[in-house]
């Protein structure tokens, strides 16, 4: 049996990192799954946070953990209407189709 | 009262061009006619001061410039000269300004119109009364500028605009030879100031200057130069071209500046530089020569022309050819004999003319008009005096002063005389035929204008046909009245005293009684002989021109001067502009300059442009790089 230690939590924190990550950067097709990616990213962070909190013996990793779960859900709800509005203005969420930024 | 005569159509020019908005058309309209009256009026007194009393008066305005050596003075220059030019500007210009209250009473600039007028009158005023030769090139210049803006006066016309920059062109040449004229003299003299230059002049006599490697004498030089620019100016051949043209403008305008008195300028310059003419006799000759080429040539292209402006343009030509021989002989009297008689039969038939235009709603080809002397009766009346007092026609202004021309011309007696003298009397017959060709044209025959009905036409306005009526009473009466106080015998002593120097005393001699008669007889021959060709009988004409086409191509192209210039000098110059243009400007100065520039600008933003595709995981992508590289450098450091 091996012994769990922080740099497999910090591990598994990168791999969940770069997953979101390139959730970004590969999807092409769906905002929500940006919003996903986003959420993964900022689990990682939450990984981080706890694991360096139980092996320093500091509390402030944990609730900073807090902060940052009650932010994650407020911007998933912002995003989640942003998209709402966006998908009746413009009638489609694909990413593709979202470049009127372009100059 | 000088003060008055000068600065009134200045008023008027100021407040009708600048107020005019204001004050409205028909203030101007009368504020100015009425300033100009005055102006005429008061000129008529000054006239006659001179006359009974000998007045003669030079009153400095104000100092100009100071200089160095360079003084020029504002200057009012009252004597026979300036007097009678007065009269002759100010009678011809103020009935001017109340015939284009006829004239123009359907064009909708009239304030621009009157304003320029009076500005016109102004600057003439000047040119006349100046006392130096500065302030004589200030009205040079300023009466070509209002030509420039009263031939271009329809611009929306492409034509009137052509017109307007030939005619300002041309003159640039002849002024050119002017400018360096009074370079010359300032050079020479030390001074622009008639007086001190031509008190001067006896001891320049025999001095010599190398110009353009070719010894001549100071004098004879500067009298060319001089005269480059009264070429220029009075129309001249090989600077003839824009007067013609000139006639775009409107008829009032060609009455007053391209007929009367703009175009009288330069054979008023020859006149006031007499004292130093009289030294030159290479110059005098020249002038003579210029003055009777121009006389004969062009009066042979108006034997053909079909527009009743250009054909009385050329008429006007030719007139003032007639001009410069008489002072080319040494008869300045005489030319300013002739001015003067020829500013009133002159402006008459062009405002005879305007009005027939102004019946015939601006149809200026006398192929389409005929059969309307019924009609017009005033009109064909003053144009038949006007004919008349051009021709030479007895007893009529012209009679006195063109024959007094030639006779002068014979009684010079030398080989030049003779030939101007014969020349003149040539001249004389065509005149009198394309003048007469231009009556029975325009008013007997047929009509034939398809677009107005006969019972359409009408008699022009009152206010049109009274300032005829006074210039054709002076056209009947100028020289009957005026010959004995211009070319009389006393005249020198009596009447121009300095304003004119006659070296050698003026001939009186009776010249030889057939020349007396025979240029009279000519003329009064030519006119049934014109009646026969031009209405009885037209197929003789026509067969003639069908047979001699080439004569009568080059008369109608106006001796090919225009292609000439245009061959000689506007293309090859075009052509080098344009070479100029697109290789100089275009290909280098502006492709590595400005062009150059924006275009690499362009390049960079448009390679720039392609980052921003608008996908939001494209710019995620470059954020995270661009951080991953941040960090490294910071990590690193």
């Amino acid at each position: 049996m091996i012994n769990i230690g922080l740099g497999h939590y910090l591990f598994l924190a990168a791999i969940i990192f770069i997953i979101g990550v390139i959730g970004i950067f590969l999807n092409r097709k769906n905002v929500i799954i940006i919003l996903m990616s986003i959420e993964l990213i900022l689990l990682a962070v939450n990984i981080n946070l706890v694991s360096f909190s139980i092996f320093t013996h500091d509390l402030a990793g944990q609730i900073f953990t807090m902060f940052i779960l009650t932010v994650a859900a407020a911007e998933a709800a912002i995003g989640l209407a942003i998209i709402v509005v966006y998908y009746r203005n413009k009638g489609s969420i694909r990413v593709e189709d979202i470049s009127s930024l372009k100059g | 009262m000088e003060y008055a005569i000068i600065f009134l159509p200045l008023i008027g020019a100021i407040v009708s061009g600048f107020f005019g908005r204001f004050v409205g058309d028909r203030f101007s309209e009368i504020f100015t006619s009425f300033l100009v009256s005055i102006s005429a009026i008061l000129s008529f007194v000054i006239f006659y001061i001179v006359v009974a009393q000998g007045y003669a008066n030079n009153i400095t305005i104000f100092s100009w410039i100071t200089s160095g050596d360079l003084q020029v003075n504002w200057s009012i220059k009252i004597d026979a000269l300036s007097s009678t030019m007065l009269v002759v500007v100010g009678i011809v210009s103020s009935l001017v300004h109340i015939y284009s209250i006829g004239y123009m009473v359907h064009d909708e600039c009239k304030t621009r119109f009157m304003s320029y007028l009076s500005l016109f009158t102004f600057a003439m005023l000047t040119l006349v009364t100046s006392d130096n030769f500065l302030q004589l090139f200030f009205g040079w210049e300023g009466v070509g500028l209002c030509s420039y803006l009263l031939i271009g006066f329809w611009y929306k016309k492409p034509s009137a605009n052509a017109a307007a920059i030939k005619a300002f062109i041309v003159n640039r040449v002849g002024d050119f030879g002017f400018a360096l004229g009074i370079f010359l003299i300032f050079y020479y003299f030390g001074t622009l100031n008639y007086s001190e230059v031509f008190a001067q002049t006896p001891y320049f006599v025999g001095k010599q200057i190398n110009f353009l490697g070719i010894e001549t004498s100071v004098i004879t030089l500067t009298c060319l130069l001089l005269f480059l620019g009264c070429m220029g100016k009075s129309a001249q051949i090989f600077l003839h071209t824009w007067l013609p043209d000139a006639m775009e403008g409107p008829t009032p305008v060609s009455a007053l500046i391209h007929a009367a008195t703009m175009v009288t300028a330069g054979v008023f310059l020859v006149v006031r530089c007499s004292p130093m003419f009289e030294y030159s006799q290479l110059a005098l000759n020249l002038v003579c020569i210029v003055g009777m080429t121009t006389a004969f040539f062009t009066a042979t292209i108006a034997l053909v022309q079909n527009d009743i402006k250009k054909i009385i343009a050329y008429s006007t030509c030719s007139q003032l050819g007639y001009m410069f021989f008489a002072a080319g002989v040494g008869a300045y009297h005489v030319a300013m004999f002739h001015l003067f008689t020829h500013a009133f039969f002159k402006a008459l038939l062009f405002l005879g003319s305007g009005s027939v235009i102004h019946s015939f709603k601006n149809e200026q080809d006398i192929r389409l008009m005929g059969g309307v002397w019924k009609k017009l009766p005033y009109t064909w009346i003053l144009m038949v005096i006007g004919t008349l007092a051009l021709t030479g026609f007895p007893f009529l202004s012209g009679y006195y002063s063109k024959d007094a021309i030639i006779e002068f011309a014979y009684l010079k007696n030398s080989t030049v005389g003779f030939y101007a003298a014969a020349i003149g009397i040539l001249t004389a017959v065509l005149t009198s035929i394309y003048s007469w060709r231009l009556l029975f044209k325009t008013f007997h025959g047929k009509y034939s204008n398809e677009k107005i009905k006969i019972d359409k036409m009408h008699e022009s306005p009152m206010v049109m046909i009274v300032p005829l009526i006074l210039l054709a009473v002076g056209a009947i009466g100028s020289g009957y009245l005026f010959k004995d106080l211009f070319i009389g015998h006393e005249s020198s002593s009596e009447f121009w005293r300095n304003s004119i120097l006659f070296l050698k005393p003026i001939i009186y001699d009776h010249p030889p009684t057939w020349l007396i008669l025979l240029t009279p007889l000519l003329v009064i021959i030519s006119i049934p002989i014109s009646y026969y060709l031009f209405l009885k009988n037209k197929k003789i004409l026509s067969k003639y021109v069908q047979s001699h086409k080439q004569i009568y191509e080059f008369l109608l192209n106006k001796w090919y001067f225009d292609e000439l210039y245009d061959f000689v000098f506007v293309k090859p110059i075009k052509r080098l502009g344009l070479i100029f243009w697109k290789n100089g400007d275009i290909k280098t100065i502006d492709q590595f300059g400005p062009d150059g520039f924006a275009k690499l600008v362009k390049f960079f933003s448009y390679k720039a442009v392609q980052f921003q595709n608008g996908y939001i995981y494209h710019y995620a992508l470059v954020m995270l790089v661009g951080l991953s590289i941040l960090l490294t450098y910071l990590i690193l450091i």
